[in-house]
């Protein structure tokens, strides 16, 4: 059984005031996330990560392509028992204090009176909102709405926790606290799909992302495959170097960086690193560190988002040249 | 039916915190103290004008809570984003609209009730006591009820699809037009042309008929309202309020939520 698993969804918005045209906000995603598992959706602003929660949630209907949540049709409402949501940039009740949402939120789930108040109890300490409890809504800091909306996606102790971009807007100490948060749930054996454009993020807690760019799912893996396979290179740096020495090994670096006394050089992974540490070791210089240079997410997600936009690009060359023909 | 019972909890919760509400109930409440004055310079008449007054008020400020309130019960939802969370929870959308929907109707009843209250004690201090035969008073206000009932229906259905001061606009003028159904009747019975009475006997059947809940100055000249009306009354707001609910679940299903 996936936790979340999405046939060829599609969603077209329509835009344009008199005349309507329909604008492809998700493409044909595919997409299986297993149970248990920190699922990261990446992707520039306008992606269409919040399009796909939206999806999930029914908050918005696909046109085409289907969609399943923990084995069930996204239209079986008694499936939202088992899930959680926090909305990109949440607002809730300005009215009700902290404690009375989260009751009220309870409620919506059928708890019963005692188990609501120990539960309540327990997210509000959870998230560190225990001493302002009982103050309206509305005096709350974006940070502290935020926490209210991670407690109000927990309160039914869900198997899948839906993300929106849970760490926008938040101080880099709430940032961490939702990190935390984050591996606590996974350590509970819960799933949690996370939407995010925060990459250092990704990169510390998800076991899988998926990238997105303009509709499209551009890659999708295990991070720690995508992470090792990526090593490209190995950086080696020195510590005042000769020119003679630069000069002998300048056919085996691509890459030669000087920061003061340092010089940092890069050995592409096609070349033998073997004869440039000899001829180092022969010169007597001193080495400072010799690393493998692993891909970040970054790069990955620069490198993917990067030739989508060359393709798109290319693409519409092209459509601007058939025009032309025309 | 629990999650019904807890939306509409939450929605009378929301709705008595809402400053516009105790301002309307201190307004009518004034307006039914002021029908005292005007009933001591109207010699003879005093019960006429208290009654006639009284009953008036609770009928015009019920009006502006239901349409005050009403235009905003979904449409904030779904401004302020609440919609997100909760539309993420095990509630059905109809669940949703029927729960808002008695909501305010449990916030109106009990707003009417305390205007009711001081529609009484002004009879009581005008008269020195009261008698059962006052009572009679009691079918206009359940008449007024009826007719909230439908406005909020109204309220509702529009706050679905369109902006606060519309769906006030909208509501707001149905509500004048449903007055005035009979008017338009016998006005299209009267050119004789065929297509116009066709037109009004439409717009007749269509719209919301408020004109037959209005039995104020019936009741203060002290003629109680017969019990077919109170029957067929009944019957006909239940149905109506059905119909809006039902469209208003409709059009809530489709709804998207960007």
């Amino acid at each position: 059984m996936f936790a979340v698993e999405t046939v060829n969804l599609t969603k077209d918005y329509s835009v344009g005031f008199f005349r309507k045209r329909p604008k492809r906000a998700l493409d044909q995603l595919n997409l299986q996330v297993g149970t248990a598992e920190v699922f990261g959706l990446l992707g520039p602003n306008g992606a269409g990560k919040s399009t796909t929660l939206k999806l999930l949630l029914r908050l918005i209907f696909p046109t085409s392509g289907t969609a399943r949540i923990l084995d069930r049709e996204l239209d079986d409402v008694a499936m939202h028992a088992r899930i959680g949501y926090l909305p990109e940039n949440p607002y809730f009740y300005d009215h009700l204090t902290a404690r009375e949402f989260l009751n009220y939120a309870a409620e919506l789930f059928g708890m019963m009176e005692r188990h609501r108040a120990r539960r309540v109890g327990e997210l509000l300490e959870r998230v560190g909102l225990t001493g302002s409890d009982n103050i309206p809504l509305r005096k709350f800091s974006k940070g502290m709405v935020q926490r209210v909306g991670i407690a109000q996606a927990l309160i039914n102790d869900p198997e899948l926790i839906f993300l929106d971009e849970p760490m926008s807007g938040l101080d880099p100490l709430g940032r961490r606290e939702v990190r935390d948060l984050i591996l606590e749930l996974k350590a509970e054996g819960k799933t949690v799909f996370f939407s995010t454009h925060i990459l250092s993020d990704a990169e510390m807690l998800c076991d899988r992302v998926a990238i997105l760019d303009r509709g499209r799912l551009q890659g999708c893996g295990e991070l720690r495959a995508i992470l090792s396979l990526g090593v490209s290179a190995t950086e080696i740096v020195l510590e005042n170097p000769s020119a003679a020495l630069l000069s002998e090994i300048a056919g085996h670096v691509v890459r030669e960086v000087r920061t003061g006394e340092r010089v940092r050089l890069e050995i592409p992974l096609a070349k033998d690193v073997a004869p440039v540490l000899d001829a180092i070791l022969r010169a007597g210089t001193k080495v400072v560190s010799l690393n493998p240079v692993k891909m970040s997410l970054e790069d990955y997600f620069l490198a993917r988002v990067g030739e989508a936009g060359e393709v798109n690009r290319r693409g519409r060359n092209i459509d601007i040249a058939l025009d032309g023909e025309r | 039916m629990r999650r019904v019972a807890t939306i509409a909890w939450h929605t009378f919760k929301e709705s008595v915190r809402e400053r516009v509400l105790y301002n309307l109930v201190v307004f009518a409440l004034l307006l039914i103290g002021a029908a005292i004055l005007f009933g001591s310079i109207s010699v003879g008449i005093e019960h006429v004008i208290i009654i006639n007054l009284g009953l008036s008020s609770i009928s015009v400020f019920g009006l502006l809570m239901a349409i005050f309130i009403g235009i905003g019960l979904v449409w904030k939802e779904i401004d302020r984003r609440t919609i997100f969370s909760l539309l993420a929870k095990p509630v059905r959308r109809y669940e949703l609209i029927i729960g808002k929907y008695l909501g305010l109707m449990l916030t109106l009843l009990i707003n009417t009730s305390i205007m009711t209250a001081g529609f009484y004690a002004a009879l009581a201090y005008e008269k020195r006591t009261l008698e059962v035969a006052d009572l009679v008073a009691l079918q206009a206000v359940y008449f007024i009820l009826l007719q909230l009932g439908m406005v909020v229906a109204l309220a509702l259905l529009f706050s679905c699809v369109s902006t606060p001061i519309l769906s006030a606009v909208f509501t707001f003028s149905l509500y004048i037009i449903g007055n005035l159904l009979s008017d338009i009747r016998w006005f299209g019975q009267e050119t004789g042309s065929a297509l116009v009475m066709n037109f009004t006997a439409v717009v007749y059947y269509l719209l919301p008929n408020f004109s037959n809940f209005n039995v104020i100055s019936q009741i203060a000249h002290g003629q109680a309202v017969p019990s077919y009306l109170l029957v067929s009354n009944s019957l006909y707001a239940l149905l109506y309020i059905t119909i809006l609910l039902a469209a208003a679940v409709l059009i809530f299903e489709e709804r998207e939520f960007r």
